[in-house]
């Protein structure tokens, strides 16, 4: 079922793209996972996902931003409401510019879940509608969550 | 007679305000008493959990996931040790299952206590907090009882649970859980059909099926909506397969659907609670690894676990490096998610209808905040 | 002499008072605490009996904050014109065939429109405070008084069509000799009469100017101190004159069987009228705004207006 299911996606994302348009794509724990690169990830792949008949990727249920140290990434994670199925999509991004398409036109949850990953990783999403800081305060220097972030106790007056 | 002229008025509800539940700020734009524009504004209970979980030994950030949705604890440690086990691919004890499940869907019950008091002191009356109180009170007795905290357990552990069921415990929440069918239906008659109530909640903030899908809401938010959508059903964790218990939904999708719910939501749980206690095998608790702490190193990889908590679906993304420590935990709270529609419903509405929005969305600070 | 007689009056009346309103604050919150499964107050005195002096000694003794921004003779002036005239319609009042204020002619009269000044004492804290939810609070309050005044007196003019006479004890005698209470014959009247008492003196299910959920403290938000406990004294002076009203009005003043002298069984009937406020205060939730005023204007008028009429036909057919 999982594997018919992957082997549908990279069928229609080829066909939107052209060969070659996933960098990979297995079995995750028994869930379908395709990983991109960051300049395949468009609008278009998007709605294909929620909109394609045996997709139907409607609930976007949680963003993941990594920082790997020599790329980013971001973690998209689908559910179909009306299929009943769900996917992992991860967007590789690079870590001097890490720029992901935003999916928030598409799917409104991904609003506040992009906004903490920019907030906490700096992976800028073109396309948000309003990309601000949501957890830390608007002049906050720096992205806690990316692992050569250096927790400054002196500034942060609790040394 | 000419146009009168008025001006919007820029009102900070919080982050200091009864009605906001903790340190939340709404930004509003009002006319009279008409919200115009709304925008939350949220991080003043930020403790950075992610990262915190980033510096300690796996079994070392259960503790930190009690302290996301504190009114709802157990739901919090069980998903990020399932995910954790996953990664590990581990049993879990059958005993263990068991106590879980029971300690979850008591916490459950006790969360929507907490809301059905204070939504209604929200919306103006004042008694039944203390009631609710009352019953919540001898939920957190039982759980005290065997986890030793009243709200912050740091009770499931990777691999099972911290304690066993003391003596006599599993008929203690027999006992507890017919004193709560009826307390919980006196509440439902007291207050259900009530006129003013009613007045007050029904086609207020109507979300509809298609908005839930899109923004993401999930819990009794989205089954108010006519979304059944409970990961309990839809992807059954733990051994929730095992239970016969059904999902209440209402196709409203206004503020009492959303009370509604949670009601019937309660009597769900207490058939699960009454189903694992006469099911409950003896045994193990922890398998024999999860004793040691430190040795817990899931090898490479990445998974995703989900659960229902009492506000929504509650997730977990942990990655691991195959190493002692997490490489990444990233929390999908569900409190942080449901906030977000506050933006898109509360245009429109009343201060007043505000207060009783926001109340039925059950938002708890110290989750959306991390 | 006269003056010196009115002067004691006066003055005994008010001490009263204060006693009263404090045993009326300790009343609400047992009533409201025995209903909610808890024992209210029980830490001063035997059975809390202290509790409110304990509370007005400390907001007596507090800093008196005035806002920087605040305009400040109309903030200082606002809770003394909440107080004078709910404690000015006192003088109307009568508690017993002897004993009584002002045999005013137009008591009922007199009692209404000085009530109605009370409003303005809302309105001016609300404003003179600069700050947006008092404002939201006193616009609430100023709204809802000015609708809920006229069921208020509507419901009272059936009364007065039977008694022909706004004479407080003119009224009380009428039940006398009629030998039956005005709760009967305007039952109508009273119902009207109570809701709309609810909404003047802004208690739940009606108390939106003050709904702590939404608008904090309403139109007080900024006071503290003196000045705050001010505006508490103002709010049960004027709940004890509503409800004494409602007792000469409605249920026979100090009329009862006689093994009690009059002015207990006045005080008993006040004590009854505001034991349902306290009950109502402990259960309902709070009512929106628009629907408030819905009911106001959409149920509570016409139902007055039809008491008056059935009365007045009444009173022309049986002549």
């Amino acid at each position: 079922m999982s594997q018919e299911l992957l082997d549908l996606i990279v069928e229609k994302f080829n066909t939107l793209h052209g060969e070659e348009s996933i960098v990979e794509s297995k079995l995750n724990f028994g869930k379908p996972m395709v990983i991109l690169g960051t300049e395949k990830w468009d609008l278009a792949t998007a709605k294909l996902l929620h909109d394609d008949e045996q997709l139907q990727f409607d609930f976007l249920t949680c963003v993941t931003g990594v920082d790997y140290e020599e790329h980013m990434e971001v973690i998209y994670n689908f559910y179909s409401t009306t299929l009943d199925q769900y996917l992992y999509v991860k967007v590789n991004t690079s870590r001097e510019e890490p720029t992901v398409m935003s999916a928030e036109p598409i799917w409104k949850s991904a609003d506040y879940m992009e906004r903490e990953t920019f907030d906490l990783l700096g992976i800028d999403f073109p396309g948000h509608w309003r990309l601000k800081r949501i957890l830390l305060e608007d002049d906050w220097e720096g992205y806690p969550l990316r692992k050569d972030y250096i927790t400054d106790k002196k500034a942060l007056g609790l040394d | 007679m000419s146009e009168l002229k008025t001006e919007t008025m820029t009102l900070n509800m919080g982050p200091q305000h009864p009605s906001t539940h903790g340190v939340f700020r709404l930004q509003l734009k009002v006319d009279g008493e008409t919200i115009k524009e709304a925008i939350p504004v949220m991080g003043y209970l930020h403790r950075g959990s992610e990262k915190l979980a980033e510096r300690f030994l796996y079994s070392q950030f259960i503790p930190y996931t009690d302290r996301l949705d504190y009114l709802n604890a157990m739901t919090n440690n069980y998903v990020y040790c399932s995910a954790i086990e996953e990664l590990l691919e581990w049993e879990v004890p059958e005993r263990a299952e068991y106590l879980r499940v029971i300690t979850m869907e008591l916490n459950r019950i006790a969360s929507h206590l907490v809301w059905w008091g204070t939504y209604l002191l929200d919306i103006g009356a004042m008694s039944p907090f203390l009631y609710a109180f009352r019953d919540r009170e001898t939920i957190l007795d039982r759980l005290n009882e065997i986890s030793g905290a009243r709200m912050t357990f740091n009770y499931h552990r990777i691999g099972g649970v911290k304690w066993d069921a003391p003596e006599g415990w599993i008929e203690k929440v027999q006992e507890t859980v017919k004193e709560l069918h009826t307390n919980i239906q006196e509440f439902d008659v007291l207050v259900t059909g009530n006129e003013i109530f009613q007045a007050r909640t029904i086609g207020v903030g109507i979300l509809s099926k298609e908005k839930v899908i899109n923004w993401g809401l999930s819990g009794p938010i989205a089954r108010g909506s006519g979304v059944a959508i409970d990961v309990r059903k839809t992807e059954p964790y733990s051994i929730y397969d095992r239970f016969d218990f059904d999902i209440p939904t209402r196709e409203e999708g206004d503020v009492f659907a959303r009370y509604k719910v949670r009601i019937a939501e309660m009597f769900e749980s207490l058939k699960i609670i009454e189903q694992a206690c006469e099911q409950i095998p003896e045994g193990d608790i922890i398998t024999k690894k999860g004793k040691r702490l430190m040795m817990i190193k899931p090898p490479a990889g990445e998974v995703y676990r989900r659960a229902e908590a009492s506000k929504g679906e509650i997730g977990v993304y942990a990655i691991s490096n195959g190493k002692n420590k997490p490489y990444r935990i990233k929390l999908r709270r569900p409190s942080f998610v449901n906030v977000s529609i506050l933006q898109d419903l509360l245009v429109g509405e009343s201060i007043q209808n505000l207060v009783a929005i926001f109340g039925s969305l059950d938002v708890v600070l110290g989750e959306v905040d991390a | 002499m006269d003056y010196l007689m009115m002067f004691i009056y006066a003055v005994t009346v008010m001490g009263v008072l204060l006693g009263g309103v404090t045993f009326a604050i300790l009343a609400e919150r047992k009533v409201i605490g025995a209903i909610q499964l808890r024992n209210g107050p029980n830490r001063h005195g035997p059975w809390g009996l202290f509790q409110t002096i304990a509370d007005v000694l400390k907001l007596l003794l507090k800093e008196d904050v005035i806002p920087a921004k605040a305009d400040k003779p109309i903030f200082v002036l606002a809770p003394v014109l909440a107080f004078a005239p709910a404690f000015s319609v006192m003088a109307v009042l009568v508690y017993s065939s002897s004993i009584g204020g002002a045999d005013l002619n137009i008591g009922v009269l007199y009692f209404l429109g000085v009530s109605s000044i009370t409003m303005l004492g809302v309105l001016m804290g609300g404003w003179s405070s600069n700050n947006k939810y008092s404002l939201l609070g006193s616009i609430r309050g100023v709204a809802q008084m000015v609708s809920y005044e006229l069921p208020l007196v509507l419901s009272i003019i059936g009364i007065i069509i039977m008694v022909g006479s706004l004479n407080l004890t003119d009224i009380v005698n009428y039940q006398a000799s009629m030998g039956v209470w005005f709760i009967v014959p305007q039952f109508l009247g009273f119902v009207v009469y109570m809701i709309s008492s609810i909404a003047e003196l802004n208690r739940s299910p009606f108390d939106l100017p003050e709904a702590e959920s939404e608008l904090v403290g309403g139109f007080f938000t900024e006071y503290s101190g003196f000045r705050f406990a001010m505006f508490m004294l103002a709010e049960y002076t004027y709940a004890i004159a509503i409800a004494g009203l409602a007792t000469i009005l409605f249920l026979g003043g100090w009329l009862g069987p006689a093994f009690l002298p009059g002015i207990v069984w006045f005080m008993l009937k006040v004590v009854g009228v505001m034991f349902i406020w306290f009950w109502l205060t402990a259960t309902l939730p709070r009512a929106r705004v628009d629907q408030l005023m819905n009911f106001g204007w959409k149920v509570l008028i016409p139902i007055a207006l039809l008491n008056i009429v059935i009365t007045a036909i009444i009173k022309v057919w049986m002549g």
